[in-house]
């Protein structure tokens, strides 16, 4: 049921992750209350203009409705809200930004977004980032990281491609290096502001492999519309491994 | 209450020389007083209209251009492509639109819209001309501020329009401007933006402590605030969340006047690099400072936006249901909650900025609870219909259409407040379907409405009926085959603020994805730019009813050609310089229709109780 | 045609218009400085720890500056009490008082900004810094009345050290590799100081225009209509304090803490 209104009547677009399947409920849910709402309304508004017309009712009624049937509806209406919004929308926001998953069982990513383009940095083999600090940022080396730290020597820095591994959590951590950009990529219901100045870490458990468009929701300027060079690549194990392995020793050097 | 009375001053001049506009000829004050240097709250009230009436006309053209670069991304826009070229120089080149030109267009279509064109026809000019009539004043307590407020919007909108034609163009950061984006474009449009703003700010703020003032001050004897129409409480709510939201927008003006001018960085970051160089300046600013200031009167002035469409439609649906309101106090009470509560939702529009859970938790919160007062409102008008005796008159059916069309728009918003949700609509074209269903349908409808309905106390005459008509159900029809498959091209993942109208998004250029625009939402585009074409051509019969009927339009019999109950339909027709010929005084609440046992089916509010007249009856 | 209220209280309000007006627009001027204040402390909160100044300001200016409006709050409300009492020369002795006391502040102001204006921070290519007050500066060297330091962070607090030994100090230009005087643009504290008290100036400024025009070709309201122009001073009267009261919450935050 709550199936075939998310496909027939609302047309959500593919779903690729788990975190997205409750948000999809919940966008059925409210939905499903809108249209009650809308429809009651429509027929009451439309009996009432046919069965009030002037030609049909000369002689207005000074009290009009007697009942409070209405106010029942409005408690109505504010009791599903409150169930909405405390039963579902608060936990499905409280596990997207509270209950990351750790860092050792997840794809963690480091993306700085640009004037129209994503950079993203992989930890590489030793599964750590090479230290970062304000103070190393050149237009070049938009991470700031040390050029001296050996763990920063085996990390991947590409443009524009993320890879991920199916079914295990991705953690992203984003950043801008010039204007607000919004990461966005629809089939994994995640959609998130990258904002100069600030790290905002943000994560999804894909479930589809394939290629996904990484979209950039946020006006950042003229490129804004044709910012669609980036990809999230969803593959199994193997295959992220077989890329990983042809990029390493290709991580962009800053001394 | 009757003590007032004896201290009412008179409304008379006190040299004995009568009104010039009384006696229909202007004598001794030239044209210019008159009607340009007008101190006069109606003459203000029908300058205002007329400017914003303009404005809307040049943010809907605005709009009509981008429409057509969103379905041919890349053609020269026709017709005016030339013209443009011409006037706009570089950025559209060969007539054709380039993303810095859409993205000023935008930006300027929806500053113009807002602060030019809606809030200056919904709030400026319909609350001058029919409030002090409504609350039996003799003008605005004053009058000279009044003008000033007047002048200030008009230097402000030149201001606007005189920032096309700079080099670099208009501003290009959305009406949002948000920062760094706003201070990092190479142009000055951003400053024109910002010192207009400030411009119209001063405008607004001076109407409003003009209209609370007049409202607690002027009332007649006996208007009594429950007795109030409710399209003055709702006037009365909207000047304030004008004062009080919009001076921290001019502060963050300010702000970001000192980043743009001064190389401040209230709003820019350490270590910002625009254009591949690292930025010269000294950084630790905050770029989420800015949108909590904007959005602090963002949401607010949402309110503003809708409030006086609101209180059109009441005083309309009481007029032609020819009953009174169903539950006056309960729309009084609500449209108190919601200006209260617009203050605490604000970053409701800030979500996915990476908020924690206990603040996404009270926004999502307070604009739940927001929704419902609303719901209240629409209620309340609905319900009032039962038991009418409904005359279908245009003003009337523009009242009608506006119920749905807010309604859908309003609905849409609750998807938008619940967080979760908001991560896949934020910034598509969902959104923009939602709130154009609450500003273009609603808001434009209601205003629609009062200007057929107050029309004959401007003038003397009535708008054509037939033309009428027509206007509604071609606005109507077209409004909504423009803004309803926006909530379908949302769902599907259009986003807004596209230059090219999501074409690198869409199926046809990526293969490959998986999540790609597909082909027949693209295709919508089209019948999108047709729908709004028409909604324009939809307007024609309107623009020359209105100017027409001014010298053509059918004569009304009396004062009160709607036979209405409340005070602007009791003055003289058009009411003089000082509006009544002496202080009324109040009997009664605004909405004693069909009232039992009285002679006509209304009982205007200043009708003195005859005995076995059940008049003084409470309002409802 | 005249406007109901516009002298005389409204028996049900117990107000008169223009005081209505006045309140509503100081209602909105506390939105003004409050939003004004509120991106101070988020400013400030958010600033790196030991990088926020202290003590770059002239204390004794300060409190100087606040005694001035203090005491001009005083004689506005005795100018005030003085239309009250109709005793018209009386007021006007207050009323300039007002105006000369609000002349002094934006005097003192004006000193206090020339002297950031001419503060300079010198980055010399040996990666030391040179601070202080340009004394002069020709084609091929500055002088400045200061100290060397070699941590920018020193520069910060500068009521944590106690004695500053300054000095004169000629550096050719070759040794500079940029300089910046003490401008909003420097830093956010900066930034803040300028805007806050900048904006504040204006207020003052203009209701020193008011106050001089009700002194000068306003009073002759007076000899007309004395209820009025009582008015008038006490509309005035309340912007004012205002005004005082604003600087009352601007001292201690850039000053003192
Ligand atoms: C007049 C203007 C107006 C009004 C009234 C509203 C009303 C509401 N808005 Fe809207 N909103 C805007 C103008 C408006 N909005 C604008 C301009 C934007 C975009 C700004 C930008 O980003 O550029 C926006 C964006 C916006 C967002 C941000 C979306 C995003 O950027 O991701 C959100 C999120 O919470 C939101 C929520 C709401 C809610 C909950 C209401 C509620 O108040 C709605 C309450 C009303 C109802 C619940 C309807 C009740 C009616 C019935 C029950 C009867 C139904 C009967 C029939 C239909 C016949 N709005
Ligand atoms: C009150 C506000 C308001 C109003 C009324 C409108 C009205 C309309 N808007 Fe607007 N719009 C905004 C506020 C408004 N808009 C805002 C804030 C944005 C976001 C901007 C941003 O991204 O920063 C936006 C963005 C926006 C977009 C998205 C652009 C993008 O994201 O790239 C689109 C797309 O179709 C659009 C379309 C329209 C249309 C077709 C109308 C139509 O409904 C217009 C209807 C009007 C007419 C048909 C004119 C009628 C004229 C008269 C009656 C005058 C008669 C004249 C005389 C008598 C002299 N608008
Ligand atoms: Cu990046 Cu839009
Ligand atoms: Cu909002």
């Amino acid at each position: 049921m709550t199936q075939w209104f998310a496909d027939k009547v609302l047309h959500l677009p593919t779903l690729a992750s788990k975190n997205g399947a409750a948000i999809d409920e919940l966008m059925v849910y409210i939905h499903v209350l809108m249209l009650a709402l809308f429809v009651g309304w429509i027929l009451y508004f439309g009996y009432a203009l046919y069965r009030f017309s002037q030609s049909r009712n000369a002689k207005a009624n000074y009290h009009g409705v007697r009942s409070h049937a209405s106010n029942y509806l409005e408690l109505a209406v504010a009791a599903i809200e409150a169930v909405l919004l405390i039963g579902i929308a608060v936990p499905i926001w409280a596990r997207a930004v509270d209950k990351f998953p750790a860092a050792d069982e997840s794809t963690v990513i480091q993306i700085v977004a640009q004037q129209y383009a994503w950079n993203v940095r992989y930890p590489g083999h030793d599964g750590i980032f090479g230290r970062q600090d304000m103070k190393f940022v050149t237009s070049e080396n938009v991470f700031g990281v040390d050029p001296t730290d050996a763990h920063g020597k085996d990390d991947i820095q590409v443009l524009n491609e993320v890879h991920a591994i199916v079914n295990k959590p991705v953690i992203i951590y984003l950043s801008s290096k010039d204007v607000i950009h919004s990461f966005r990529v629809l089939p994994m219901r995640i959609c998130q502001d990258a904002i100069p100045g600030l790290r905002i870490p943000v994560w999804f458990t894909p479930t589809k492999t394939g290629k996904y468009q990484i979209n950039c929701a946020q006006l950042c300027g003229p490129g804004h519309a044709s910012m669609s060079g980036g990809f999230l690549f969803v593959e199994d194990e193997v295959d992220f491994q077989k890329w990983i392995g042809s990029k390493s020793g290709t991580s962009a050097s800053f001394e | 209450m009757e003590t007032i009375v004896h201290e009412f001053p008179p409304y008379r001049e006190h040299e004995t020389a009568p009104e010039p506009e009384a006696h229909g000829h202007h004598a001794d004050i030239g044209f210019w007083r008159k009607y340009i240097f007008s101190s006069d709250h109606k003459i203000i009230g029908i300058q205002y209209g007329f400017t914003a009436l303009c404005f809307m006309l040049f943010g809907f053209f605005l709009m009509l251009m981008m429409r057509w670069q969103i379905a041919h991304p890349g053609a020269p826009v026709p017709v005016v492509g030339p013209l443009l070229a011409k006037l706009l120089g570089q950025p559209a080149a060969g007539g054709i639109m380039s993303p810095e030109l859409y993205n000023s267009f935008g930006a300027m279509h929806g500053t113009i819209m807002v602060f030019l064109a809606i809030v200056p026809l919904a709030f400026a000019a319909f609350g001058n001309y029919v409030v002090p009539l409504m609350i039996g004043a003799p003008d605005m307590a004053f009058p000279r501020v009044n003008m000033a407020s007047y002048q200030a919007y008009v230097l402000g909108g030149v201001v606007m329009l005189v920032s096309f034609f700079i080099p670099g163009g208009a501003a290009q950061a959305g009406w949002t401007s948000y920062s760094p984006l706003a201070t990092s474009i190479p142009t000055d449009g951003q400053l024109f933006w910002i010192l207009g703003m400030v411009l119209l700010i001063t405008s607004s703020l001076l109407g409003a402590v003009n209209f609370i003032a007049t409202i607690i001050q002027l009332r007649a004897p006996g208007m009594t605030w429950m007795r109030l129409p409710f399209f003055v409480w709702a006037q009365f709510v909207t000047a304030f969340l004008l004062l009080l939201a919009f001076p921290p927008l001019e502060a963050a003006a300010i702000m970001q006047l000192m980043d743009n001018a001064a190389h401040t960085s209230f709003f820019l970051p350490t270590g910002l690099a625009v254009g591949g160089q690292l930025a010269h300046i000294s950084g630790g600013g905050s770029p989420l400072l800015w949108q909590h200031l904007f959005w602090f009167l963002g949401h607010p002035e949402v309110y503003v936006l809708i409030l006086p469409g609101m209180g059109i439609v009441c005083e309309i649906i009481a007029n032609n249901t020819r009953k009174p309101i169903w539950g006056y106090k309960s729309l009084v009470y609500s449209v108190l909650v919601v200006g209260f509560l617009s203050f605490i939702v604000w970053a409701h529009h800030m979500y996915l900025t990476g908020m924690g859970t206990k603040i996404a938790t009270f926004f999502q919160a307070t604009t739940m609870m927001i929704s419902i007062p609303s719901v209240i409102i629409l209620t309340c008008l609905f319900i009032s219909l039962w038991g009418g005796s409904i005359r279908f008159n245009t003003p009337m059916l523009f009242a009608l259409g506006f119920l749905p069309m807010f309604g859908i728009g309003g609905l849409t918003g609750l998807p938008l407040g619940l967080a979760p949700t908001d991560i896949p609509l934020h910034d598509t074209y969902y959104v923009i379907a939602h709130f154009h269903y609450v500003v273009a349908p609603g808001t434009i409808f209601a205003l629609f409405a009062g200007i057929y309905y107050w029309f004959p106390k401007m003038t003397g005459r009535k708008m054509n009926e037939f033309w009428g008509r027509v206007h509604f159900w071609g606005s109507l029809v077209f409004m909504n085959l423009v803004f309803m498959p926006m909530f379908t091209q949302g769902m599907e993942g259009m986003l807004r603020r596209m230059a090219d109208g999501g074409a690198n998004y869409s199926a046809a250029r990526v293969p490959g994805a998986l999540n790609t625009l597909p082909n027949d939402i693209m295709a919508l585009h089209t019948w999108i730019l047709w729908a709004a074409i028409a909604l324009g051509l939809a307007q024609v019969p309107f623009i020359i009813n209105l100017f027409w009927s001014i010298h053509h339009g059918e004569k009304v019999q009396n004062d009160n050609p709607w036979e209405a109950t409340t005070l602007e339909w009791q003055a003289p027709t058009p009411p003089p310089h000082g509006n009544f010929a002496e202080p009324p005084q109040i009997y009664r609440g605004p909405y004693e229709y069909s009232v039992p046992g009285h002679a006509t089916d209304f009982t205007p509010q200043n009708e003195p109780d005859r005995p076995g007249s059940p008049a003084l009856a409470p309002a409802h | 045609m005249e406007i109901p209220y516009a002298v005389y209280p409204r028996p049900d309000t117990g107000i008169y218009n223009a005081k209505v007006g006045i309140w509503l627009f100081l209602a909105s001027e506390v939105m003004l400085f409050g939003a004004l204040f509120s991106a101070y402390v988020l400013l400030r909160v958010g600033a790196p720890t030991g990088e926020w100044p202290h003590g770059w300001l002239n204390v004794t200016l300060g409190t100087v500056n606040t005694l001035v409006l203090a005491l001009s709050a005083i004689t506005t409300l005795l100018a005030w009490v003085a239309c009250k009492t109709r005793q018209f020369d009386k007021f006007k002795i207050f009323h300039a008082c007002t105006l000369m006391l609000a002349l002094t502040f934006l005097c003192i102001k004006a000193c206090e900004y020339h002297d950031k204006w001419i503060h300079y921070e010198i980055q010399l290519t040996d990666g030391r810094i040179a601070d202080g007050h340009l004394r002069g500066s020709d084609a091929n060297s500055v002088t400045i009345e200061g100290r060397y330091v070699t941590d920018e962070k020193d520069l910060y607090d500068l009521r944590a050290q106690k004695e500053i030994k300054s000095g004169e100090i000629t550096i050719p230009r070759s040794q500079i590799k940029s300089m910046e005087n003490y401008g909003p643009w420097h830093n956010t504290y900066l930034a803040l100081y300028f805007t806050l008290t900048g904006l504040h100036a204006l207020h003052i400024l203009g209701g020193s225009i008011v106050i001089g025009y009700l002194w000068g070709p306003g009073r002759k309201l007076w000899k007309t209509d004395p209820e009025h122009f009582t008015n008038r001073i006490e509309v005035s009267g309340l912007f004012w304090h205002f005004v005082d009261l604003v600087w009352i919450f601007l001292f201690p935050v850039l000053y003192l803490t």
